[in-house]
């Protein structure tokens, strides 16, 4: 602000917001999580390639697990390369 | 800005940013470094070795991004590729996040070997940001390193504080033990160089740092409002705004590829009264 009502610094994108923003929803998550990474995931991802494997050949490197967190959703991305055809069976499912 | 591609077998060189003294810009020069190697078209990876205190992943703006991470690996509990996140900005470049909640004691020397070993199959550099300090995570984070950066602050503490490091790299180090390879190549990279400070009498020269710690110079990073600017939004400095920490982090980095530039000093010039009137020269 400024008593005559314009300021040097307006042209300037303001990154200390970016900086509070990005820091907000990072802190939301591992504080709640107890960290930024759920605990669960190394043995969800055991547990799911077991139940894969119950109907396809996979590896264990054939399976991924990815993770995006944004303001309002996170998404699960769990990628499996499917042995034969090398085919990609995409999955996403909404976490929270 | 040229990204080319590489058929050779990768370099698989290790390079660790180390400085025993803790917040004199380690962690911002890991993220501007290894950004700058990718940006030049080697394959490279950023490891996060603070473990507990994890802020890489900020730096490099990829914080939504980690789900498994270096210790994960270690233990067992993910694989390698699972933990590296590709960079958003180049294709070249990927960083391997370390944990938030586990202690340096989660890692372990044939777990980091492992680990490393792995890597340098497929990366040309592998950046490894120390923690501060001059323990077992430290000491883990330059073992294997083939070269090292060793960050310094012209200040006193932070310059005692390097010599001391620069002893652990001549002797704690895998090719300091072994004796039959060539010592761990060790550079300074002098940060937060202020030179008003300096003709002020108020801050040592590089030549004063130089002297006294007695190994060749990486590069002048002069203090810049450039820095904080890029860790707001997540960037690594050289990639971001045009800056003088921009230019002296490539400059560092073409001398870590072996350029041989002159040393030049660059300073954050604020535009005086009169530049701001008549425009800028220069
Ligand atoms: N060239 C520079 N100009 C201005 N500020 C800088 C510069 N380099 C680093 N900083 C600032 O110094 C602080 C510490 O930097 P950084 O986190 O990179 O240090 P570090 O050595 O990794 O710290 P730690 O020992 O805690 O890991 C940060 O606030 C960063 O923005
Ligand atoms: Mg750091």
């Amino acid at each position: 602000m400024s008593l005559f009502g314009f300021s040097l610094n307006r042209r300037r994108p303001k990154t200390a917001q970016t900086a509070r923003d990005r820091l907000q929803l990072l802190l939301a998550h591992e504080r709640g999580q107890g960290s930024g990474t759920p605990d669960y995931l190394p043995q969800l991802q055991n547990d799911l390639i077991a139940v894969i494997r119950k109907y396809i050949d996979v590896a264990d490197d054939e399976v991924d697990i990815r993770m995006e967190r944004d303001d309002d959703v996170s998404s699960l991305e769990i990628n499996i390369d499917l042995p034969s055809a090398e085919e990609k069976a995409e999955k996403p499912a909404k976490k929270r | 800005m040229t990204t080319q591609l590489k058929d050779e077998a990768p370099l698989g060189r290790i390079v660790v940013i180390t400085s025993g003294k803790g917040g004199v810009g380690k962690t911002t020069s890991a993220a501007a470094i290894s950004a700058g190697l990718a940006q030049q078209g080697y394959k490279t990876v950023v490891i996060d070795f603070d473990v507990g205190l994890r802020n890489l992943d900020m730096i490099m703006g990829c914080e939504r991004r980690v789900v498994f991470d270096f210790i994960n690996v270690i233990q067992g509990d993910a694989r390698l590729k699972q933990a590296l996140i590709k960079d958003k900005r180049l294709d070249t470049l990927f960083i391997l996040p370390t944990s938030q909640t586990r202690d340096k004691d989660a890692l372990t020397q044939e777990g980091v070997e492992a680990v490393l070993n792995e890597l340098k199959e497929e990366f040309d550099y592998i950046i490894c940001d120390s923690p501060a300090g001059i323990e077992r995570g430290a000491q883990l984070a330059m073992y294997f390193a083939d070269e090292a950066v060793v960050v310094t602050n012209p200040e006193v503490s932070s310059v005692r504080d390097s010599d001391r490091v620069l002893g652990l790299l001549s002797s704690k180090t895998q090719r300091a033990e072994k004796g039959d390879s060539d010592p761990v190549k060790a550079r300074v990279l002098l940060t937060r160089h202020d030179q008003g400070r300096i003709d002020r009498g108020e801050m040592m020269t590089v030549d004063d740092v130089l002297e006294i710690l007695a190994v060749p110079l990486l590069g002048i990073i002069p203090e810049s409002q450039a820095v904080l600017r890029a860790s707001n939004v997540g960037t690594p400095v050289i990639l971001d705004e045009p800056s003088s920490a921009q230019t002296a982090y490539k400059d560092a980095v073409s001398r870590l590829l072996g350029d041989d530039i002159e040393m030049r000093i660059e300073s954050e010039r604020k535009p005086g009264l009169f530049q701001r009137l008549f425009g800028r020269s220069a």
